[in-house]
């Protein structure tokens, strides 16, 4: 094992795994991408335009992809088992090969939120209840019978997130910015409607973010509610009612719309979970993948030889999840410098 | 008839019947009153406040809910001080809303 160029699998290629792999590849390793989809770009694959520059999610995917053509790419792949060597670690793939490799990058990312499971908003039940990732397909495809010309569009926001109920405390971080990139391109497409977003708090923490806050309120007109939908009820007409209070004012409110989207949150990949179970790495309390520490190692493991990258770790956007790539590149190559 | 009881109205805000004139009108003359982030600085320096239950951020919000009663006993209160203007995070010429405001009728018309 000592005199070849070093292996790191990197489980998952989502952005976090596909600029990893990039960075590796020209550091002069041999990074393998096994991903378990049929597709590689994970989530950003299945988006539209990106906040904060409305820049194509498509472009940034097959630039990556472009870029990392020479790197070996397993799709439709999954691991069967990890198991750990002496100084490496071995991968039973789920077409029968055995991978042995120095290193393990996890850019397994995240799940999205099961909407339907929070029954009091009635996704799945009422037609006119869809999703973030519904509403993000319906922009690239146009095709989603559910949509219409609507007249009243409701956004809510914290779906499965900041709640004990759905067994998610955490924030998803990106769900209130995608929240208001939505509201405004639902309001550009159809400017007579009036677009409510429902929120618990507005966490608009990054770059030119709050630019897009004032933009929605100053230029779009969109209603901001401070208050959680309590409940969603189908109107006779097939239209939903919706009710929360309007806690600014302190009284009920209640309004009826053609088009209800939830912000349906980001929760950790049980697939992660599992693997790190075998390999001896540390689960956090939010079920995401334990970072060695949360300040100045967040790419590093508890054990050496596994890393971390994107939103395996917890709510990452875009530019973040690129950032921790290059981050996580960089740790490897330290760890083999040290090694020798 | 009396039942000898009486229901209370119900104090919800239905948003599909609320009637928005005064502030759409409003916000036509005033945009920068739609970037109101309801922080409440305007109500926490006014000087009428702490007695007269004046605030510019209640303002607002009762005209966006159609609580037209409440506004305008609010702004019977206000002295034009111009206090609230100094401390909106938001750059919001408070005053010179105020002063539009009394200046329009229920429907929005100007009517001073
Ligand atoms: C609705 C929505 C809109 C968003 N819009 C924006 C935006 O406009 N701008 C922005 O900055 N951020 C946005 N984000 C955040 C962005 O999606 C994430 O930052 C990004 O997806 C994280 O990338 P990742 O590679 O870490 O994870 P993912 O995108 O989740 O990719 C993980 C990859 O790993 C694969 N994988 C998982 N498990 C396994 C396994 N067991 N074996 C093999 N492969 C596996 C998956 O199939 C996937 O390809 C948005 C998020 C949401 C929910
Ligand atoms: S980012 Fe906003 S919508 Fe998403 S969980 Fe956090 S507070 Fe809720
Ligand atoms: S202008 Fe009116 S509302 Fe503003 S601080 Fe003075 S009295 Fe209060
Ligand atoms: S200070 Fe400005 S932003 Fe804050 S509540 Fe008053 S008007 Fe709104």
């Amino acid at each position: 094992m000592v005199n070849r160029t070093p292996v790191i699998a990197i489980i998952g290629a989502g952005i976090a795994g596909l600029e990893a792999a990039r960075q590796l590849n020209d550091l002069g390793y041999k990074p393998i991408l096994i991903e378990k989809a049929p597709v590689t770009g994970g989530h950003v694959a299945e988006w539209n335009r990106l906040f904060p520059d409305m820049s194509p999610a498509a472009d940034l995917v097959q630039s990556l992809e472009s870029q990392t053509a020479k790197v070996r790419t397993m799709t439709g792949t999954e691991i069967a088992s990890i198991n750990r060597l002496k100084d490496g670690y071995s991968l039973i793939l789920s077409d029968g090969e055995t991978l042995v490799c120095e290193a393990v990058l996890f850019a397994t990312g995240f799940h999205l939120f099961d909407a339907s499971k929070k029954e009091e908003y009635g996704y799945g039940i009422y037609e006119k209840v869809i999703t973030n990732r519904d509403l993000e397909q319906w922009f690239n495809t146009r095709h989603d019978p559910r949509i219409g010309h609507p007249k009243a569009v409701g956004f809510v926001h914290c779906v499965g997130s900041r709640d004990v109920k759905a067994g998610n405390t955490q924030c998803s971080k990106v769900c209130c910015i995608t929240a208001i990139k939505q509201a405004i391109e639902i309001k550009e497409e159809f400017p007579e409607a009036e677009v409510y977003c429902f929120y618990m708090d507005l966490r608009l923490f990054g770059k030119k973010y709050e630019d897009f806050y004032i933009k929605a309120q100053r230029d779009c007109g969109i209603h901001f509610i401070r208050g959680r939908v309590s409940e969603v009820g189908e109107a006779i007409d097939g239209r939903v009612v919706v009710k929360a209070e309007d806690t600014l004012s302190g009284k009920p409110v209640k309004v009826t719309l053609d088009l209800l989207v939830l912000m349906a949150g980001i929760i950790c990949n049980s697939d992660a979970q599992h693997y790190a179970q075998q390999v001896g790495v540390a689960v956090d309390d939010d079920g995401f993948l334990k970072s060695r520490d949360n300040v100045g190692a967040i790419v590093e493991s508890s054990r050496p030889g596994i890393f971390f990258a994107g939103a395996c770790t917890g709510a990452k956007t875009v530019p973040e999840t690129l950032a921790e790539a290059r981050s996580a590149a960089l740790a490897i190559h330290r760890y083999f410098s040290k090694r020798g | 008839m009396d039942f000898g009881f009486k229901l209370n109205p119900s104090s919800a805000v239905n948003l599909d019947t609320v009637d928005r004139a005064r502030y759409d009108r409003l916000v036509q003359l005033e945009p920068d009153a739609l970037t109101c982030i309801g922080c409440g600085s305007c109500s926490a320096t006014c000087t009428a406040a702490p007695w007269s239950g004046m605030s510019v951020r209640k303002v607002i919000l009762g005209l966006q809910r159609g609580q037209d009663d409440e506004v305008d006993s609010m702004l019977s209160r206000c002295m034009l001080c111009g206090k609230c203007t100094m401390v909106c995070p938001r750059g919001i010429n408070t005053r010179h809303l105020i002063l539009t405001l009394c200046r329009l009728n229920r429907k929005g018309e100007i009517v001073r």
